[in-house]
């Protein structure tokens, strides 16, 4: 029998980071002592989208949406919606132009200019259950696939419909599994990228963990097109609840037929299985990622040629990224004049984008190709973080660049972000504020890469560290002019000349920020000072005499002994000795540490 | 479960190697790979030692020296470092006493550092073992540590 309400709590990683479990109990509890039990279901889902408002929560079937729920608000919460019907304002989520308190989920602007296609099911199903994915279409495209086209017509669809590949590289999808079909061999395998490790991408995570069943299926009808009995899905380790998801997902998939043989009695057979990475970020690389589900060190090998003709253990291999695999069965089921519809000519379809960094509504978002930058952080993002200004969008993660504010109306489509110098990549996107140092997110991202190379070819093994000792020193002060020179250099070779795309593409962030934002470097170099007072070995102290009560607060609390004066004297700091540690700024009360 | 009853769960292929080392791993107390772990594992598979030698130590997530029990992971990547990072950072030594690398000498807590773990949604974060934590604040870091603490 239908139940009275559906509540669905968020179970994306975030939320749960943020104690969503813990409420989903106390729901239960709660409505089991009154009695409600029978009336109500609670189901947890997948991720909803907008993290920074988590733990959030959904009440069908009026689809009233609540935020920043905790475990302290459900017994009213119980009381006052689910018995008396009257939902609980103080927990509705308030837009700040309407300044009315919103009810109806599709009116909050963070969903509006959203276009949930790959995203559908997440938020809206128990992901562990999948009939709730059958009742949904689901697994109708396999079937679809299986009974009524051939593996060559399945793959004109994807071709005619442009789906290009969501990890990063933009490849049409249906020519690489024409070009693995068409590859000699017997064994072919599809493999499945999960391995999401751009420093600020969550959007894979979220489809894994939120409806794995779509991977599953996206999967199943690429190995029919190509020819390949076999699937692996290789996760990264720091996604166990992905890892237990999907293989639950699979179990059931497997009971219900649906992978193992003779799939809907259509003679073909296929199954999968899940490979772990181990914190190897160059594992993401394709050839490096065969490795290591070869069971090898994760080392790049070079292309051609590519695993479309010589993959895993030797044979043509079609490896796509989750959200690929994730558009997969709309795509049968609406046909590619559907997808075609929304988008950009060049760049058809949605793509989820995972917004962090200076935003008020960060979180995972999907939007049609073609949309611009600013209606993602606007609109969609509502605005910059306690009302600053907004300095650039760093797109692509670390083989991205940033987009400066004055391009904030470009569309968001492979085509356009390539053109300003940065890429579409896998979907991450970091806004940043005018606090934010441009020199020093550039030495994050080396550091992070220059980690992450698996050291096989010198230019990136050395170049890359190299490349980041620069931007130590400059971000200490050290820095000279003729560093800005050695750092294009120093990128232009590591670019030619490394085997993989780590190494060809990590560089990037450094020349994008001394593209757009030159005179940052140029500052620190020049002036030794950080204009955003980021780079703390940049920061000068001072003691202003107009506010200082010498209350002897800032000299007990120096480390080094730096700050002098007596009690009710103002204070001095002692340059020379100052290690700007900043204790003095955040010790006084009285707003006279002066930091420029 | 004994380890060799671990790996009896795996076809004897090269291609389960990194899924047997991880289970291995948590399966010991201190989290990390033995010498004889990784012996097992190599006749196991009929591979040389050094073979298993070489790929545990590419992958940054196996340890060959014991850790603590609960290996506190946190996130060093552009959006956490945004959003206060090296401030979490700064705090969770002092509260802990130790340096990134080190475990407490109760052998309860190992402090790392991760890249992206995929919740940039709640920068700054971190994960203790398999548990995610968001939106971090001294505070936060306070109670989580007491809890894990207690826990024990």
């Amino acid at each position: 029998m239908r139940k009275r309400l559906d509540v669905l709590v968020c179970g994306g990683a975030a939320c749960i980071a943020s104690h969503s479990h813990e409420i989903k109990s106390r729901l239960i509890d709660e409505i089991e002592k009154r009695g409600l039990s029978d009336e109500i279901n609670i189901v947890e889902t997948g991720c909803m989208g907008p993290c920074e408002l988590g733990p959030v929560m959904v009440v069908y079937p009026d689809g009233i949406f609540y935020i920043r729920v905790s475990e302290s608000d459900i017994p009213e919460l119980v009381e006052e919606h689910f018995l008396k019907g009257r939902p609980l304002k103080r927990l509705l989520w308030e837009t700040p132009e309407a300044r009315k308190i919103v009810e109806d989920k599709k009116l909050v602007p963070f969903f509006e200019k959203q276009k949930k296609v790959v995203l559908s099911n997440c938020g809206r199903i128990d992901p562990e259950n999948i009939i709730e994915y059958i009742s949904e279409r689901g697994y109708e495209a396999l079937g679809t696939a299986l009974t009524a086209m051939s593996p060559d017509e399945a793959i004109e669809s994807i071709i005619e419909s442009g789906l290009r590949g969501r990890g990063g590289g933009g490849f049409s999808t249906g020519l690489k599994w024409k070009i693995t079909r068409k590859s000699p061999g017997e064994q072919k395998y599809i493999i499945c990228n999960a391995d999401e490790g751009d420093p600020g991408a969550f959007m894979d995570r979220a489809l894994l963990e939120g409806d794995p069943h779509s991977v599953i299926e996206g999967m199943a009808i690429a190995g029919y097109a190509v020819g390949a009995d076999r699937g692996y899905t290789y996760v990264r380790a720091e996604y166990p609840l992905a890892v237990k998801r999907l293989e639950k997902a699979i179990q059931q998939a497997r009971e219900h037929g649906f992978l193992g043989r003779n799939i809907f009695e259509s003679g073909f057979d296929f199954d999968i299985e899940l490979r772990m990475g181990a914190g190897a970020f160059v594992c993401g690389e394709e050839t490096a990622l065969i490795a290591s589900i070869e069971g090898k060190r994760g080392m790049p090998t070079s292309k051609p040629p590519y695993p479309a003709s010589k993959g895993l253990y030797g044979c043509p291999t079609s490896i796509n990224n989750v959200e690929t695999f994730g558009n997969i069965r709309h795509i049968i089921i609406n046909g590619p004049e559907w997808f075609k519809s929304f988008g950009t000519e060049k760049s058809p379809g949605t793509k989820v984008f995972a917004l962090s960094g200076k935003v008020n509504n960060t979180g995972l978002v999907e939007v049609p190709m073609g949309i611009t930058l600013r209606e993602i952080v606007e609109d969609i993002g509502g605005g910059v973080l306690d009302g600053k200004k907004i300095k650039a969008v760093q797109t692509g993660g670390p083989s991205g660049g940033c987009i400066p504010a004055e391009y904030l109306d470009t569309p968001a489509s492979f085509e356009s972000l390539q053109k300003l110098g940065s890429i579409m990549g896998s979907g991450g996107m970091i806004v940043l504020d005018e606090d934010t140092c441009m020199v020093n997110l550039a030495k994050f991202f080396l550091e992070y890469t220059s980690e992450e190379s698996c050291g096989q070819c010198a230019p990136c093994r050395i170049g890359l560290r190299q490349m980041y000792n620069i931007l130590i020193k400059i971000t200490s002060g050290k820095g000279e002019l003729s560093d800005l020179d050695k750092l294009e250099e120093m990128a232009k070779t590591i670019q030619g000349a490394s085997l993989c795309g780590l190494g060809q593409t990590a560089p990037n962030p450094v020349l994008s920020t001394l593209h757009y934002f030159r005179e940052e470097y140029i500052t620190h170099i020049e002036e030794k000072r950080c204009p955003t007072l980021s780079c703390l070995d940049l920061i000068t102290y001072q003691i202003d005499a107009d506010k200082c009560i010498g209350c002897t607060t800032c000299a007990k609390n120096c480390p080094v002994n730096a700050i002098t004066g007596a009690v009710k004297q103002v204070h001095i700091i002692d340059m020379e000795k100052c290690i700007k540690c900043g204790k003095c700024f955040m010790v006084c009360k009285f707003g006279a540490v002066q930091r420029y | 479960m004994s380890k060799l009853q671990i790996l009896k769960k795996y076809a004897k292929t090269k291609d389960n190697l990194i899924n047997m080392l991880h289970d291995i791993q948590n399966a010991n107390e201190f989290n990390y790979l033995t010498k004889d772990d990784l012996e097992l594992v190599a006749d196991y598979l009929d591979l040389p030692y050094s073979y298993v030698h070489s790929v545990t130590t590419f992958y940054t997530m196996f340890s060959l020296k014991p850790r603590g029990k609960n290996i506190v992971r946190v996130c060093q990547s552009p959006p956490c470092q945004l959003m206060g990072a090296t401030t979490i950072s700064e705090e969770l030594k002092k509260i802990l006493e130790i340096d990134f690398g080190q475990t407490t000498g109760d052998g309860l807590f190992t402090l790392e550092m991760t890249s992206c773990i995929g919740v940039c949604g709640v920068a700054p974060a971190m994960m203790i073992n398999e548990d995610v934590y968001g939106n971090l604040n001294t505070e936060r870091i306070m109670e989580i540590i007491e809890e894990r603490r207690r826990a024990q």
